[in-house]
């Protein structure tokens, strides 16, 4: 079932195109990404998804309502969570999930939610005294109040560290078991590809291809490699005898042997097995989404 | 409609006394230096002797209240732009709470507030500032209230536009002042030359002047009608303004 759907949308701001021609469906039940640089249109055509602007060209479609006309009516239906978005300074916790949830029809009980995103302990503390991590979770259950069928999260960890970045992932994968659908931004490479079922990669407006993270791989960076670190001399010419390998080059000890075949990673272990080549290190190199978006644009993501 | 309302406002209510300086500012010192005021001159202005000039007797008190009045539009105005520059707007418009709603909220907030100075003062500085017998006090708050909403409104539409706090307050206080001094609070209307006469007819506070003073010195609501009309229509011009032109971010 198509939750989401965009077919040519395009949004300027003067002479500024924003988003141009961009079309993405989204199925229940997923984790969408719109992946990309700041400043790609990921945010702008999100916002228009959410009915909080209108694109010049273009149809949306969310859960069946047209978000320009119906915005109303989505809103109940949806959750929200905004890049750079704030809470009067010294508003509670508890204060904030309980006004959001004076503002829906649905609700979910105020209280388990903040027990559930771990903020019990600091249900009573001011907006301004909350950490970037608890800001976001906080964020995270004003979304999740009125118990959407959608949820929209746009760059939802930047500014966090490591550790706060994971708890995050926790908490989307669990919205997701609830049988929601995600649809989120990020300029994170390693949070699209741990995270979302399928991304769509945004550069300049554009949607440059889109599939889940290994099928991107897979069509734009098919390249791989296997390092094998062995004292056996003969290992290099039976590397190169493997079928399917495009290069081998030694340096020491160690082979780097290289190829587009999806199986060359189990074609060099059996290769090794048959020949009984003793083994001392051994590891794979796979391309990234990273990789493929360097591929795709010619320029890495933080540029 | 109106859908969280209330709970937003008692929240904002709440969170504007969590902030000590602002309700010093806002109920504390206009009262402090009301009753200050009173000990100096008290001795003079308390006797409403005839010598007393008529901008002392009748006029003050309506230059204060209109004062206070404007005060916290200029401050709601201030509180608009900061949740609009701080993204507070954009996270409140991605909810089902309406952009009125969110203003009307605040203008209760205020009208709670410049009740509640406008009260101590009255109280705190009656030693020093008797109230003549004659004053209709119910009339004189309903026909403040009507003023400060027309005030109010214009608040509103700088409220709308404005980008960011910094430019709030000056804006606010550029509308402010001349207005007042058209107002014929200090140079009566009839004295002003044809043009500013025009524009001071087209202004909510000539008309908020004009009912205040009738009704403090004893006039009659009908004798004010049209005072009360001006200022309706003032209000609902400016209300439906701002909304057509209200930006969250």
């Amino acid at each position: 079932m198509t939750v989401v759907r965009v077919s040519g949308i395009r949004k300027t701001y003067g002479r500024t195109v924003a988003v141009d021609d961009v079309s993405f469906d989204v199925g229940a039940g997923e984790i969408f990404g719109l992946i990309g640089p700041n400043g790609a249109g990921k945010t702008t055509t999100m916002e228009c998804v959410e009915g909080l602007r209108l694109p010049d060209r273009g149809s949306i479609t969310v859960l069946g309502l047209n978000p320009a006309r119906d915005v109303y009516t989505l809103q109940e239906r949806i959750g929200v969570q905004l890049q750079a978005a704030q809470l009067q300074k010294r508003i509670k916790v508890r204060e904030a999930v309980g006004l959001w949830a004076s503002l829906y029809r649905k609700r979910v009980d105020g209280d388990r939610l903040i027990e559930q995103l771990g903020l019990t302990d600091k249900r009573n503390a001011w907006f301004m005294t909350l950490s970037g991590g608890q800001k976001q979770r906080l964020f995270i259950a004003l979304a999740l109040i009125n118990d959407p069928e959608l949820v929209f999260l746009d760059e939802l960890t930047t500014g966090l560290d490591p550790q706060a970045r994971r708890a995050i992932w926790d908490l989307v994968r669990g919205i997701r078991q609830r049988g929601k659908t995600v649809v989120l931004t990020t300029h994170l490479m390693e949070e699209a590809d741990r995270l979302c079922d399928r991304v769509a990669i945004i550069d300049g407006g554009r949607v440059i291809d889109i599939g889940t993270p290994a099928e991107l791989v897979r069509r734009n960076c098919p390249e791989r490699s296997v390092i094998v670190v062995t004292d056996d001399s003969t290992a290099h010419g039976r590397f190169g005898a493997i079928p399917g390998v495009e290069s081998v080059s030694s340096e020491g000890a160690q082979c780097t042997i290289r190829g587009r075949d999806a199986a060359l990673v189990t074609h060099v272990i059996e290769c090794l097995a048959e020949h009984r080549i003793r083994t001392i290190d051994f590891r794979t190199e796979l391309p990234t989404l990273e990789d493929v978006f360097l591929k795709l644009t010619g320029h890495t993501i933080r540029d | 409609m109106l859908r969280g309302l209330w709970r937003l406002t008692w929240l904002e209510i709440k969170i504007f006394l969590r902030e000590p300086l602002g309700v010093i500012g806002t109920v504390g010192l206009p009262v402090l230096i009301y009753v200050a005021i009173g000990r100096l001159l008290g001795p003079r202005v308390g006797k409403t002797a005839p010598d007393v000039p008529r901008f002392v007797s009748v006029d003050l008190p309506i230059f204060s209240a209109l004062l206070i009045a404007a005060s916290a539009v200029l401050s709601l105005v201030a509180i608009i732009a900061i949740y609009r520059e701080g993204g507070i707007l954009r996270r409140l418009r991605a909810t089902p709470l309406r952009p009125h709603t969110i203003l009307a909220a605040h203008v209760i907030v205020k009208l709670v507030f410049t009740a509640i100075t406008l009260g101590a003062m009255v109280l705190a500085g009656r030693r020093y500032y008797p109230l003549p017998a004659t004053v209709p006090l119910a009339s004189f708050t309903v026909a403040l209230l009507f003023s400060t909403l027309s005030i109010l409104s214009i608040g509103f539409l700088v409220a709308s536009v404005v980008p960011t706090a910094r430019f709030a307050q000056p804006i606010g206080t550029l509308i402010f002042y001349p207005m007042l001094g058209l107002s014929g609070l200090f140079v009566p209307i009839e004295a002003l030359p044809p043009l500013l006469r025009a524009v001071a007819r087209v202004l909510p506070l000539t008309y908020a002047v004009s009912l205040l003073r009738g009704i403090w010195n004893g006039d009659s609501w009908s004798g004010h009608a049209g005072d009360v009309v001006a200022l309706a229509v003032m209000f609902f011009a400016f209300m439906a303004a701002s909304a057509r032109v209200f930006r969250w971010e």
